[in-house]
């Protein structure tokens, strides 16, 4: 009997494989064979099948679900579609992905609604490339249970052989790609066999049918996951109710727990656990309720609850697996909106570290991401953002990136670890802060930042102007590109990565000698604006002087110092910047040097000159 | 309220906790956003979830409902008892253009007719009010093109949809960005078959219309379907009386476009159990779809819901 209360949540499914490997028609033969297809539908089906249909006049099981005017005239699909059907024992959802390689993006999207892949495959043709993209897309996304459904197995002569063939150079293939479970079943589509119906002409296939394991499958993660709640909105009504809610996204919580908010680690015990069918004493993950916190704890749309004692990382840089899905490439540097669980933050990847190829998992070199390429970045927030690694948790490891000037969803990411340990350190206010410094010292602090190709003066002026602030009775400090390379730095070459990373952690120590009450000067080529934005952005207004070594290339080439571009020249030295690699010149720098012709002293002058000009007269 | 608690399963439990996030995230992302009340089962039971997603506080969005002035009168007094019941903002639109210049189903076609009186009186409604965002009843188990509806379906300015541009959705991690003039229509029970709707009204004892139940009603044979004849504006051919049956309605629109099916089901259990063993599907009885052949995704493009 159809008890009509199905005893477990529905299950949601991803068909995916290579073109013609028959998705549609699988689809097609579950809804028939569950006897969901009504009677007018199946006129129709019978109607477009004379019309539009692949078998030749007969019933084209295809026809039902590929849904757009468009994509029926193509015969190809083209989006992805969320079927329905149920049985006597559990509810399916179905999505059912395109095919075509530049559709992968569809099939993202499907596997991260999913928890389990049929992976199609042709008996006659076995593993295909689509068959090895679509296995890594999966595995990429985190599906931990695949089916491996060789169909076509009415062309194959219903052989043994041809089943085993297939199924073993799936499962040979899929071993290193870390699901949890790969069950081949032999099926045939288009006839029915072993879908639903178990077939009469393969009685050597002892294992279940391909609806009997689907009903029966166990997709939960493995082990227990730690609370997460993340807040979604807060419900207000008057000034006596309090409550947060949102959905939980792993784990359980209890009445009288003790929770904490992740970027603040401000810490709360639960009170109340309110739905409208009355308040619960206990909530799992997938249940939608409010909770109402002891106190009166700052909590707003975008924070994530979680017990004291197994917090996320809280970081605003971590490594991800970007998947790009807009025509617009993907390029470092360049900012984008974030979000990930319900907060929206400005983000800008700052290193791809390597694109992986989806055909052989192999990584390959990338300055950016083409739409459907699959990407290994470092990311940076605008803030830090809590977040656990999407291996470990599927509800707060992923985020989606948005385009700012289209507000097109451009990319797709899942964590995969946070960059710095900042995550636990708590920020120490001072006792004694710049102000005070100032006060002792009566310098105003700030960063003189020269920026310019190699051989364009940088050092030599950098060097000159520190003498001239001594002896004026400037405390100063100067940091310099080769000196700071000797030792905090010497971990980093020549890549853009390190490049970035280079003038990151300059910055930083920059910032702090500022903060100590120093005249900064740094002498880097620090070829991108980003970055040098970036250390802008990290002191107040004012505090950071750009100057420009306007030196043109052949100059610099002329003087070459340390004998670099006759190296670079000879291909000993990669990445060299001026040649092989971008200088992108200041656009509005406080001070430029045109030193072509001018002895560095006389450059000094002229810097000094600008500087009381800007309010700091040595 | 209905305490059915113990007959709710995994499955709907599942079900309700998704519209419930769905109807949460347009609240706390959009600025005004609206709920689309069309008065049939659907609209039931994303309103009985909306009022849970939001308790205890009121409901956070006014309800509009689009008439035509051929709904049924059962629906018109169901709809305005329910309104009082709960104290809930309604609004009705009917296109008072559309009323003077004297479109109606008969006359003007079905094609016409759900052009002016739904989908540009939806236009309307939308605009007039400042909405950015409106919540609809429809699934993706309706009717083929809706299988590929996402749940936060993105309209340009103007309200059409285009099937290329949607944004991908993944993880539920909606992308709720608009621009002035854009706007989002959202779909709580996206991933709800008919099955569950009614399985739910069940377990939860969501009040529906009674025309969703069999009663002896006065119809006349139309297109291989029973048309009620709801008041004396329906057209009768010479020689037409309406005749006594007992019939229910699976789906409910504007009574001349809505087709009745003979059934004894007098209860909600027996339409259950009806359901059950049903092999037709729910917008047959819909006289507008089956007008050509992807007549539903054309009506989409031109903004109908």
């Amino acid at each position: 009997m159809d008890a009509g209360l199905l005893q477990l949540p529905p299950l949601r499914f991803l068909t995916c494989g290579s073109v013609d490997d028959g998705k549609s028609t699988l689809i097609g033969r579950l809804l028939h064979d569950s006897r969901l297809i009504p009677e007018d539908t199946l006129a129709a089906l019978a109607r477009d099948s004379r019309r539009h249909g692949t078998t030749g006049g007969e019933v084209d099981l295809a026809l039902l679900v590929d849904g757009l005017e468009e994509e029926r005239q193509q015969g190809i699909t083209i989006d992805v579609a969320y079927r329905h059907f149920r049985t006597s024992q559990r509810g399916f959802v179905v999505a059912d992905a395109p095919g075509h390689e530049q559709y992968t993006r569809n099939m993202a999207t499907g596997a991260s609604n999913s928890d389990l892949a049929v992976v199609l495959i042709d008996a006659r043709k076995g593993v295909l490339p689509q068959t090895r993209r679509h296995a890594h897309i999966c595995s990429l996304l985190g599906i931990r249970h695949v089916v491996a459904a060789v169909n076509k197995m009415d062309l194959a002569g219903f052989a043994q052989e041809a089943f085993e063939r297939a199924a073993g150079d799936f499962l040979r293939f899929a071993a290193p790609l870390g699901f949890q479970t790969v069950v081949p079943v032999p099926i045939s589509a288009r006839f029915g066999d072993n879908v639903v119906a178990r077939s009469a002409n393969m009685r050597w296939h002892r294992g279940a049918t391909l609806i009997e394991h689907l009903e029966t499958a166990e997709v939960g993660p493995e082990g227990e996951r730690p609370f997460r709640f993340p807040v979604q909105w807060v419900n207000r009504p008057d000034a006596d109710f309090r409550g947060l809610s949102g959905t939980v996204a792993s784990g359980r919580v209890a009445e009288g727990d003790r929770v904490v908010v992740a970027a603040s680690g401000r810490a709360g015990l639960v009170s109340r656990i309110v739905t409208a069918d009355g308040d619960l004493s206990a909530a799992a993950a997938g249940d939608a309720v409010t909770l109402v916190l002891e106190g009166d704890l700052d909590v707003a749309r975008g924070d994530l609850l979680c017990p004291p004692d197994r917090r996320p990382a809280v970081a605003d840089q971590f490594a991800a697996r970007v998947l790009w899905m807009d025509e617009e490439p993907l390029l470092p540097g360049r900012q984008y909106l974030m979000r990930m669980g319900a907060l929206w933050t400005p983000c800008s990847v700052t290193a791809i570290k390597h694109r992986i190829d989806v055909d052989t998992l192999d990584e390959r070199p990338a300055r950016s991401l083409d739409l459907n390429a699959i990407g290994f970045c470092n990311l940076s927030t605008a803030r830090p953002v809590p977040f656990d690694p999407y291996a470990e948790n599927r509800a707060t490891g992923a985020f989606i990136l948005v385009d700012r000037f289209t507000d097109r969803t451009a990319g797709a990411g899942t964590v995969a670890f946070p960059l710095r340990r900042a995550a636990n350190i708590h920020r120490e206010d001072a006792l004694v802060d710049k102000a005070a410094r100032v006060a002792l010292t009566g310098q105003k602090p700030f960063i003189l930042w020269f920026t310019g190709l190699s051989g364009s003066g940088k050092s030599t002026v950098a060097k000159l102007a520190e003498r001239r602030l001594n002896r004026a009775g400037r405390l100063t400090y100067l940091l310099d590109g080769d000196n700071v390379r000797h030792g905090l730095n010497r971990d980093l070459g020549f890549t853009d990565a390190d490049r970035v990373e280079n003038i990151r952690r300059v910055g930083e120590v920059a910032k702090m000698f500022v903060d100590a009450g120093l005249v900064v000067l740094c002498a880097f080529i620090s070829p991108f604006r980003a970055e040098r934005r970036a250390v802008r952005e990290l002191v107040e207004a004012g505090e950071f002087l750009e100057v420009f070594m306007d030196t043109p290339l052949a100059e610099c080439m002329r003087r070459d110092p340390k004998g670099l571009y006759a190296k670079a020249r000879a291909g000993a030295i990669p990445n060299f910047t001026g040649l092989d690699s971008p200088y992108e010149p200041p656009e509005a720098p406080e001070i430029t040097l045109r030193t072509e012709g001018t002895a560095p002293e006389a450059q000094v002058e002229a810097l000094l000159e600008r500087l009381k000009a800007l309010g700091h007269p040595i | 309220m209905v305490n059915a608690k113990a007959a709710s399963s995994p499955h709907l439990k599942r079900l309700e906790a998704e519209a419930i996030g769905i109807m949460r995230e347009a609240v706390a992302a959009f600025r005004s956003p609206v709920m689309l009340y069309s008065v049939g089962k659907d609209s039931g039971v994303m309103l009985h979830i909306a009022r849970k997603a939001f308790y205890p506080a009121r409901l956070p969005f006014p309800l509009l409902h689009v008439d035509t002035g051929w709904k049924f009168r059962e629906m018109i007094a169901f709809r305005d008892r329910i309104a009082a019941e709960h104290g809930l903002d309604l609004i009705v639109h009917v296109n008072k253009d559309g009323v003077r210049r004297g479109i109606d189903p008969f006359a003007s076609g079905s094609a016409l007719y759900t052009q002016v009186m739904k989908t540009e009186a939806l236009k309307q409604a939308l605009d007039a009010h400042g909405f950015d965002a409106a919540f609809g009843g429809a699934r993706r188990d309706e009717e083929k093109s809706r299988a590929k509806e996402r749940v936060f379906s993105f309209r340009a300015a103007g309200h059409g949809w285009d099937p290329r541009n949607q944004r991908p959705e993944l993880w539920g991690l909606y992308n709720t960005r608009l621009r002035p003039g854009e706007s989002f229509r959202v779909f709580p029970l996206s991933n709800w078959t008919e099955r569950d709707v009614w399985d739910y009204v069940l377990a939860e004892g969501v009040p529906v219309v009674p025309l969703y139940l069999a009663r002896p009603r006065p119809v006349v044979r139309r297109g291989g379907t029973w048309i009620m004849v709801d008041d004396e504006r329906l057209p009768l051919a010479p020689g037409e009386a309406p005749e006594t049956r007992s019939v229910r309605f699976r789906t409910l629109g504007c009574y001349p476009l809505s087709g009745a099916t003979e059934s004894r089901a007098e209860t909600l259990e027996a339409v259950v159990a009806e359901m059950r063993d049903a092999r037709t599907s729910e917008r047959q009885g819909r006289l507008i779809d089956s007008d050509e052949e992807a007549a539903m995704e054309r009506k989409k493009r031109e903004g109908y819901f």
